[in-house]
């Protein structure tokens, strides 16, 4: 999601300067992700939740796209099942982000605990730049520290701030969390492959809609589209 | 609401944890990579089209429209993500004023 290719150096003696470019990187992705996490915050309660909702989903689920997605479901009128599915899938990404960590990080016991709650795209993005072990360690737990921290702060002020307003869709806030879609899929689309299932995707799904319940028609053409592309 | 939030959240925290700890091999297989790959895609497509063009059961084509539009130029453009949503709420706004 976020580019963020720091670390060149593999020395010891070049770990002073290393350091301090990845915390630079770490810190940069957190204020990036704080920011986006304010737009989350809206969104939430604009959707319906409260803001106890919105800030559990950002301390428990923390995973920015599962989030939007869940959120966006139930304010659709979409039932909890669908919506928690829906939010599994997206999320099952960072079951691979862990495989690709697991060697690098070598974390057991409550430790393997507190990493797993941050393997997310930000985290690995940064971590997987770096060269050495080391950077790569501190470029896992310093990005998805900082972009913790950040994304919960964001979450709280954007809850807040869209709680003080009457009617959230006055300010096309429920256009915002197709417009966050879309910027986290465009990096995927460079292909014509991607861009063939998102046709099968998108045509399901609204064909779907006026036959199944609220919420079951994004599950059902992400079934179909993923068949149909393991297939070719 | 409550279950949503918990049982996604439960659910994406297994997942995590899975990652973690189980052996290389299951997940390393071609046919898994795949449709970890095609997942992501697939979803944030069929949200986008289904939160822009449907009201409950209804498709439908208002002012979110506009905003879609106008989110995906500005990520032609290049614009950071916030630029983005910002933009698309906007005109969403002023399409229905």
């Amino acid at each position: 999601m976020i580019n963020s290719g720091t670390g060149s150096g593999g020395a010891p003696d070049s770990w002073p300067a290393d350091r301090a470019a990845v915390w630079r990187a770490a810190i940069g992705v957190g204020v990036a992700t704080g920011a986006y996490g304010l737009s989350f915050g809206a969104i939430s309660i604009a959707a319906g939740l409260s803001t106890l909702q919105t800030c559990a989903l950002s301390l428990l689920l923390f995973s920015g796209g599962s989030q939007f997605a869940l959120v966006g479901i139930l304010g659709g009128g979409g039932g909890a099942i669908s919506a928690a599915a829906t939010a599994i899938l997206l999320g099952s990404r960072n079951a691979f982000y862990g495989l690709r960590l697991s060697s690098t990080l070598g974390v057991t016991g409550l430790r393997r605990v507190a990493a797993a709650q941050i393997v997310i795209d930000e985290s690995t993005a940064v971590s997987t730049a770096q060269i050495t072990p080391r950077a790569a360690r501190l470029g896992f737990w310093g990005t998805g520290g900082a972009v913790f921290l950040l994304w919960n702060l964001g979450t709280l002020i954007g809850a807040w701030g869209a709680g003080a307003m009457s009617d959230p869709t006055v300010f096309g806030l429920d256009a915002a969390a197709p417009a966050a879609f879309v910027a986290l899929l465009a990096p995927r689309m460079r292909t014509a492959e991607p861009w063939l299932i998102a046709l099968v995707a998108s045509g399901v799904a609204l064909a779907s809609v006026p036959f199944v319940p609220i919420g079951v028609p994004v599950l059902f053409a992400a079934v179909v589209a993923i068949v149909l592309g393991v297939r070719r | 609401m409550w279950a949503a939030v918990l049982l996604g959240s439960l659910g994406c925290f297994l997942l995590k944890f899975a990652g973690l700890s189980v052996p290389k091999q299951v997940l390393e297989n071609a046919r898994m990579q795949k449709i970890a790959a095609l997942l992501p895609i697939a979803l944030l497509s069929a949200l986008i089209v289904i939160q822009t063009f449907t009201t409950g059961r209804h498709l439908v084509v208002d002012a979110r429209a506009g905003g879609l539009v106008v989110a995906c130029v500005a990520v032609l453009l290049r614009a950071p993500f916030l630029v983005v949503v910002v933009l698309a709420c906007a005109a969403t706004a002023l399409l229905r004023m």
